[in-house]
């Protein structure tokens, strides 16, 4: 296991190379001057120059890249132009909000989905089926934007039940002010997984062994419980996993409507701001962070079902 | 006194095409300690009677729409509620699922399967239902039962999972084994070594048992009393020796016709010409006659013909063919 988990880290290697070289090179087709942006339309041509050459740009190519690469591995994943910090410093402060982002809106979204899958699949081929399958349906064709302006209109400033965004001080206010932010995310997570569970728990009854733990005289709830439902959640532990790495970079748009200071908001104002280092730093860092996911998805799989080995 | 007695079952399944009458009028009764076989070709029938049983349909929309199922000491288990019948699944009447490769959960160890069947019918403790799953496979012969206990299904070969299966069947000494097709699955080589050990488990602690089968051969080697199904009815039921040696039903005839074993006895193999009919809107009659060689005019009307004795024969030994002579088709 051990070794395995050592392996799949080292191949991350050639992975990392290939994203830090296409993430600078896709930069450099990027319109825009960091320094102007940086400095304002007033600076003098002599103030530019200086800004370049401060931070390098005035460098060949090749030199920029190793430098970024030196960055990478000093863990400072670069310097920004516009915050005047590592990257990785802006991530340490941005992290935690995104980071809470995917653990609530992946909790709303399996309180969600799991009794309307249950439901469903218990009830399937009937009218509550076809119900809870249309309002799902609904849900992920919704824009996120969309969703996001409606629930601010009717929960946040029409019933007063939440803040509109931002963030605060403490636990129990972040809980009140990242709910919104987080049920947009958690209700197309929640579609998505009721969706396959509904399935896959459709499959599981029908199994053979559903039927011999019925012949061993347990009760609707125990087969339902011990045997059906625990096999059946295995199909979703990899849509969390892959939802989770999406959530941690593709909450750009949720982020900046509830202006929740998490990474998607950070890549979103670096773009605008030319704010090259930071940009190749998010880069590498969200590529990291999906191989990791990936991993941990991988582990939590062969945990969960003994038939999986990890390769 | 019967251990079990089926009285006219019906069991129904709705299908797109309209109600499946997958057991139409079926009885039949096993004595306590006996090995009974149905056999009948795929769709007969079989595996719904023995499943009504224990009304487990592995979540096809059937249900028993008539008819009685009298356990000895139980009751009728087509009237009871769900809540009284799973008092009764596994403790009076166990299953045997055809396929060990599936009947077992992938992702619960052996040792807590056996275990749950035990915790759900006696108040014992964990590690007590623990030492009854390790006796259980010792005596079903599994090697070094004490590591078997924490493996996975996936981990044991098709033969043991069967002898897991046996074993789960067999831990609270039921008074009947519904065995549907035990050893389909399997090797030839491990198929008899299921089967000796079926039945000498249950010569050991006198459980009955109901064999599923389409293959007359197993029948004839361990079954006592045996029924042949056609198109969701009895049409020949008897002791085995006296079904198998003096078949009386054109049917039993074609079936055994048909063994592939006739052709090493230098008779001519015989396939049985056309397919069952559908039990949608089965055929008037006789439900073997449109594919009967020796069938008259009037085979194919009227209420489909029940099990009667017939003169000559071993008593028990019933059939539901209407002609008072039947020829062997086969010489």
């Amino acid at each position: 296991m051990f070794q395995v988990i050592l392996k799949r880290l080292v191949m991350l290697i050639p992975v990392l190379i290939g994203i830090t070289l296409l993430g600078f090179l896709l930069l450099q087709v990027m319109p825009g001057d960091p320094a102007s942006r940086a400095m304002g339309t007033r600076a003098s041509p002599e103030e530019l120059a200086a800004m370049r050459k401060l931070w390098g740009l005035d460098q060949p190519l090749w030199l920029q890249y190793l430098y970024f690469l030196r960055d990478c591995l000093t863990g400072s994943f670069g310097v920004s132009i516009f915050h005047k910090m590592p990257v990785i410093g802006l991530v340490a402060e941005r992290l935690p909000f995104t980071l809470a982002i995917v653990a609530y809106s992946t909790l709303i979204a399996l309180a969600v989905a799991l009794p309307f899958a249950i439901l469903a699949a218990l009830r399937r081929g009937t009218v509550v089926d076809g119900a809870i399958r249309h309002v799902f349906v609904a849900l992920i064709a919704m824009p996120p934007f969309w969703l996001c302006y409606v629930l601010i209109l009717w929960l946040a400033l029409g019933l007063g039940w939440f803040p509109t965004g931002g963030v605060g001080q403490g636990v129990g206010e972040n809980l009140s002010r990242l709910f919104l932010p987080s049920l947009v995310v958690g209700l197309s997570t929640a579609a998505l997984i009721q969706q396959s569970l509904r399935a896959a728990l459709i499959d599981t009854l029908k199994a053979d062994y559903v039927d011999t733990a019925r012949a061993k005289g347990l009760s609707g709830a125990q087969v339902f419980l011990r045997h059906v439902l625990p096999n059946s959640l295995i199909s979703t532990i990899s849509i969390i996993g892959v939802r989770v790495s999406w959530i941690i970079g593709g909450t750009v748009v949720v982020e900046k409507i509830f202006s929740v200071p998490g990474l998607g908001s950070l890549l979103i104002d670096a773009i605008v701001s030319r704010d090259l280092p930071v940009i190749r730093g998010l880069t590498v860092f969200f590529a990291i962070m999906v191989v990791i996911v990936n991993l941990v998805t991988d582990i939590c799989y062969a945990l969960a079902d003994p038939r999986v080995r990890l390769e | 006194m019967s251990l079990l007695s089926i009285r006219n079952l019906r069991t129904e399944f709705s299908g797109p095409a309209g109600i499946v009458r997958a057991v139409d009028g079926v009885s039949l009764d096993v004595a306590p300690g006996e090995i009974f076989g149905i056999v009948g070709e795929s769709g007969c029938g079989k595996s719904a009677t023995c499943r009504s049983i224990l009304r487990l349909f592995g979540g096809a929309p059937a249900r028993v729409a008539g008819g009685q199922i009298l356990l000895d000491g139980v009751g009728d288990l087509a009237a009871m509620p769900e809540r009284a019948l799973a008092q009764v699944r596994g403790r009076e009447v166990a299953f045997i699922f055809q396929d060990p490769l599936t009947a077992l959960n992938p992702t619960m160890r052996i040792g807590r399967q056996i275990a749950e069947v035990i915790l759900r019918h006696r108040k014992v403790s964990r590690a007590e239902a623990r030492q009854a799953a390790l006796g259980l496979l010792r005596d079903v012969h599994v090697t070094s039962p004490e590591r078997r206990l924490d493996a996975y299904p996936h981990e044991l070969s098709g033969g043991l999972r069967q002898r897991v299966v046996i074993a789960m069947a067999l831990a609270l000494r039921p008074r009947l084994i519904i065995a549907d097709e035990p050893t389909t699955a399997l090797d030839v080589t491990v198929q008899d070594q299921i089967l000796r050990l079926l039945r000498e488990r249950c010569d050991s602690t006198g459980t009955a048992i109901i064999l599923i089968t389409h293959d007359l051969g197993v029948v004839s080697q361990v079954c006592d009393r045996m029924a042949v199904m056609y198109a969701g009815r009895i049409v020949e039921t008897g002791a085995v020796r006296e079904v198998l040696d003096h078949p009386s039903h054109p049917y039993t005839r074609a079936l055994l016709a048909a063994l592939p074993g006739q052709a090493s006895r230098g008779r001519d193999l015989v396939p049985i010409e056309g397919s069952p009919p559908g039990l949608i809107a089965p055929p008037p009659g006789c439900r073997f006659a449109p594919r009967c060689r020796l069938a008259r005019e009037d085979c194919g009307s009227g209420p489909a013909p029940g099990l009667l004795p017939r003169p000559g024969t071993a008593p028990g030994h019933l059939d539901a063919c209407i002609l008072s002579e039947v020829p062997d088709v086969a010489s």
